[in-house]
């Protein structure tokens, strides 16, 4: 199945406002994307609403979120059911640095419902570095059982190996997102010590346009958790 | 003339650093500082002798002070550093110190007290 795992919405500060959920649907159906993740930056309050929309039309959405650590590092971390991911809230918030953002000079970041109309918006700046590490992180990812992927990592800024030069030896994650601007296989010649890693590579859309620009052949035999996860374990 | 000796213990006392961990390795000759956050920048630029001046508490910390053999890490605006960094930092002979300053004056004066 086409995955695009790493999608912003209206509710991240850089991702647009025509990032509504209900368009965001639409363009990944139009893509022949059967799995997407909403990855919004330190918030998950806009993935309720792209479930839904998604059931209705035969996409099935991850909840997720791309978390900036306390390093400043981006992970994408995915979760089995919105309980997980509404205690992942309830960690978010309790980490979350309470600095209001300048919306003129940051950008509007915005909840909404099926119908785009804003039912939420979010002062506090999500695009500041949470109070933990991306140790803690990964611990608490994989208390709730979810999946933990270092984002972007042969970018040079935000990622793992710009911020902490290189991966922690005790960090447990179970793939590594690459940009599009590299191959696995040049990124692989670059780093051998990760030969045997697993890849992600995903639009990182902010735009509409960026929906679906590329996604991963996932061995999935349903929309559902178990068979993503067996797939991203491969 | 006077000769001043640049060694990490004259510096720690002299700007009010504490020590958290190499304590027993502070007669360190210091032969400059660097400034980052960013690990990759430090692994690139970063000289032998020199200080780091950083907000980053990670424990790849320490082993980015060993490879490029630093004089030591200094840790800005007395971010906590946990535990288990002091101890492999203890382990591996990284010296951590830590300052109450900003990373700005805590440059600028040891930029004055190095120069002097």
């Amino acid at each position: 199945m086409n995955a695009d795992l790493h999608i912003h919405t209206c509710l991240s500060p850089c991702g647009d406002l025509d990032m509504s959920p209900g368009n965001i649907i639409r363009k990944a159906r139009d893509k022949g994307l059967q799995v997407i993740s909403i990855t919004d930056h330190n918030s998950t309050l806009n993935v309720q609403v792209c479930i839904e929309l998604g059931e209705e039309n035969g996409v099935f959405v991850i909840p997720g979120c791309e978390v900036n650590t306390d390093e400043e590092v981006h992970c994408l971390c995915y979760f089995p059911n919105m309980d997980a991911i509404n205690r992942f809230q309830l960690y978010l918030d309790s980490k979350m640095r309470n600095f209001e953002i300048d919306t003129n000079r940051f950008g509007c970041q915005v909840a909404v419902d099926k119908n785009d109309v804003i039912i939420y918006e979010e002062k506090r700046s999500l695009f500041l570095g949470i109070s933990d590490g991306i140790d803690k992180l990964e611990k608490v990812v994989h208390e709730l059982d979810g999946i933990f992927v270092p984002a972007h990592i042969d970018k040079l800024k935000n990622s793992i190996y710009s911020q902490l030069g290189f991966i922690p030896p005790n960090l447990r994650y179970d793939a590594l997102e690459i940009s599009r601007n590299i191959t696995v296989e040049k990124f692989i010649r670059l780093h051998p010590e990760l030969t045997n890693a697993r890849f992600l590579t995903n639009s990182d859309a902010h735009y509409i346009e960026g929906i679906g620009a590329v996604c991963n052949k996932l061995e999935m035999k349903s929309t559902d958790w178990e068979s993503f996860k067996n797939a991203i374990y491969g | 003339m006077i000769y001043m000796k640049n060694d990490l213990k004259s510096i720690a006392d002299e700007l009010g650093f504490k020590y958290l961990s190499g304590k027993n390795l502070l007669n360190r000759e210091v032969t400059g500082a660097y400034v980052s956050d960013l690990l990759s920048d430090v692994v690139g630029k970063a000289a032998e002798g020199m200080v780091w001046i950083t907000s980053q508490v990670h424990i790849n910390i320490v082993a980015v002070a060993f490879m490029k053999d630093l004089s030591a890490i200094i840790v800005i605006d007395e971010r906590e550093v946990e535990a288990a960094v002091l101890e492999k930092a203890q382990e591996e002979g990284v010296v951590i110190l830590s300052s109450i300053m900003s990373a700005f004056e805590t440059a600028g004066k040891l930029y004055r007290l190095l120069n002097r």
